[in-house]
């Protein structure tokens, strides 16, 4: 089982401990209620020090990315990053992931030398021997840097917190970064990197670090009013915020295309990205499914894997359910035959009684309400 | 490690026990037990006079993360539910042995209380 460089910090905030993809992550300090309060209203922190850090350097790192991601690393200017799925030959999800185009530490830098991608920790395996087989073709080294840290840090007031807080190096320029930006700078002789992404709908930063300076950021902001927020609170908001998570909402024999992240497949400029037939062949087809949110009308909490019904018959599945703290209702993700439209009431039964749940366009959650 | 009280009896299926007077006991889930279930949002509590057995299930606490039954830890039939739970079931998370009780059972046989776990013998079950 490993442990992230923040365990002891975990230890010290009264964390309840978990394994997840064989790491023992916090899965919450106390209230994870409390801890999705935090994210929406002020802000919260996160040890993603668990998820994988893939860098991609060489002649070819630009070509290589373009083949292997769905959406396209070359409409991305140095200094930008992008969200994408990594697709089989079937067109299924190997993964998806955050691709940034990293900016060079001395300036002057042309064209794309360092692309860094951040991957799910538990496909680890399979993503892994997936980039080295298919990275043989191409002039590029695959790097798993060791002894750094992550830190998601996410909330309306992470970025002013964080402006405070971090060294003057990453701070000066983060008032005027946009979403989905990065930026890297050495500090004490180490590189730190700071970008405008996350998994809350929330404004934020993910910061990728040395291991042996988290520590002592983590109780910078600790010291600013942080709240330390385990993988439940990371699970409640991004299922309120619409966002897919992998191995429940997609996996390898799923279609981005059934798992509302279309939107995530970059096909102009024509491209010979992995899994591109295959899409195509789907849409020639005719897709039948969808994913949509779903909303309980009445009381519960929706699971996994629970059957939805309309008029008596199947017409889906929930494949992320849950609870949201900001609406105080059971909300979920759910794959529905496309016949079911947004504005539909569906089905499920959950102990023996049926509740009825309303079908709706994701977020679950509109403006943090 | 979370807090054992060593005044209440325990069951291996993570509910305590407390002795009231007139053969009545309080019954409610430890606080490792909620730690473990994480935030409670909803709770299915019995109606009052159902008899129950030793391992019935009474009801379920629906987490964000689970839903999970309670169990009768002894013999008799429901008295009292908490009905404040209905409104605000965080109690089970913020006041486990306290405010967030669930159950009170007029028990038939004071001697059933014996076979349950005492602190110490709960204590090892949870180390």
């Amino acid at each position: 089982m490993r442990k992230t460089p923040l365990f002891l910090q975990h230890q010290s905030a009264n964390a309840v401990m978990a394994s997840f993809a064989g790491w023992q992550m916090p899965m919450h300090y106390g209230s994870s209620v409390a801890e999705h309060h935090a994210v929406r209203q002020s802000a919260g922190m996160f040890d993603v020090s668990h998820m994988t850090v893939c860098d991609v350097r060489g002649a070819d790192a630009l070509a290589f990315c373009q083949r292997v991601l769905a959406n396209d690393v070359g409409q991305c200017v140095i200094g930008h990053a992008m969200y994408t799925c990594m697709l089989n030959e079937q067109g299924g999800v190997i993964d998806d992931l955050i691709a940034y185009v990293m900016p060079a530490l001395t300036s002057g830098q042309a064209s794309v030398q360092h692309i860094r991608l951040i991957l799910n920790a538990g496909t680890f395996e399979q993503d892994m021997a997936w980039l080295r087989e298919q990275s043989q073709t191409f002039e590029v080294t695959l790097d798993l840097p060791e002894g750094l840290a992550m830190l998601a840090v996410q909330g309306p007031q992470a970025l002013a917190i964080c402006s405070a807080v971090l060294p003057a190096e990453l701070a000066d320029g983060l008032s005027s970064m946009r979403p989905f930006q990065t930026h890297c700078a050495s500090v004490e002789g180490q590189d730190w990197q700071v970008a405008t992404t996350g998994y809350t709908g929330e404004a934020g930063v993910e910061l990728v670090v040395p291991a042996a300076q988290v520590m002592a950021l983590w109780q910078a902001l600790l010291g600013a009013g942080v709240q330390p927020c385990g993988l439940a609170a990371r699970d409640s908001l991004r299922l309120e915020a619409g966002y897919a998570l992998y191995g429940q909402d997609m996996d390898q024999n799923t279609s981005p295309l059934v798992s509302a992240l279309g939107w995530t497949i970059r096909w102009q400029p024509e491209r010979d990205f992995i899994g591109r037939e295959a899409l195509l062949a789907q849409k020639a087809a005719g897709l039948k499914e969808h994913l949509l949110g779903v909303i309980l009308v009445d009381r519960g909490v929706l699971r996994h894997g629970q059957t939805l019904t309309q008029a008596g018959q199947t017409v889906g599945v929930i494949t992320s359910g849950g609870f949201s703290p900001t609406r105080s209702v059971g909300i979920g993700l759910a794959r529905l035959q496309k016949t079911v439209q947004v504005g539909d009431t569906v089905e499920t039964v959950v102990r023996g009684k049926t509740l009825s749940l309303e079908v709706v366009k994701p977020p679950l959650i509109k403006q943090g309400k | 490690m979370s807090e054992i009280l060593s005044e209440l009896k325990y069951t291996e299926t993570h509910e305590w026990l407390r002795c009231d007077e007139a053969n009545t006991v309080t019954v409610g889930i430890t606080a490792h037990a909620q730690q473990q279930l994480g935030d409670v949002v909803f709770v299915e509590l019995p109606q009052v006079e159902l008899r129950v057995d030793v391992g019935d299930s009474c009801g379920v606490l629906e987490s964000v993360k689970a839903a999970g039954d309670f169990y009768a830890p002894i013999k008799g039939h429901v008295v009292a539910v908490n009905e404040a739970l209905d409104e605000n079931p965080a109690l089970i998370n913020q006041d486990p042995y306290g405010d967030g009780w669930l159950i009170k059972i007029e028990l038939d046989d004071a001697s059933q209380l014996e076979a349950l776990l005492d602190a110490e013998a709960y204590t090892q079950l949870v180390g």
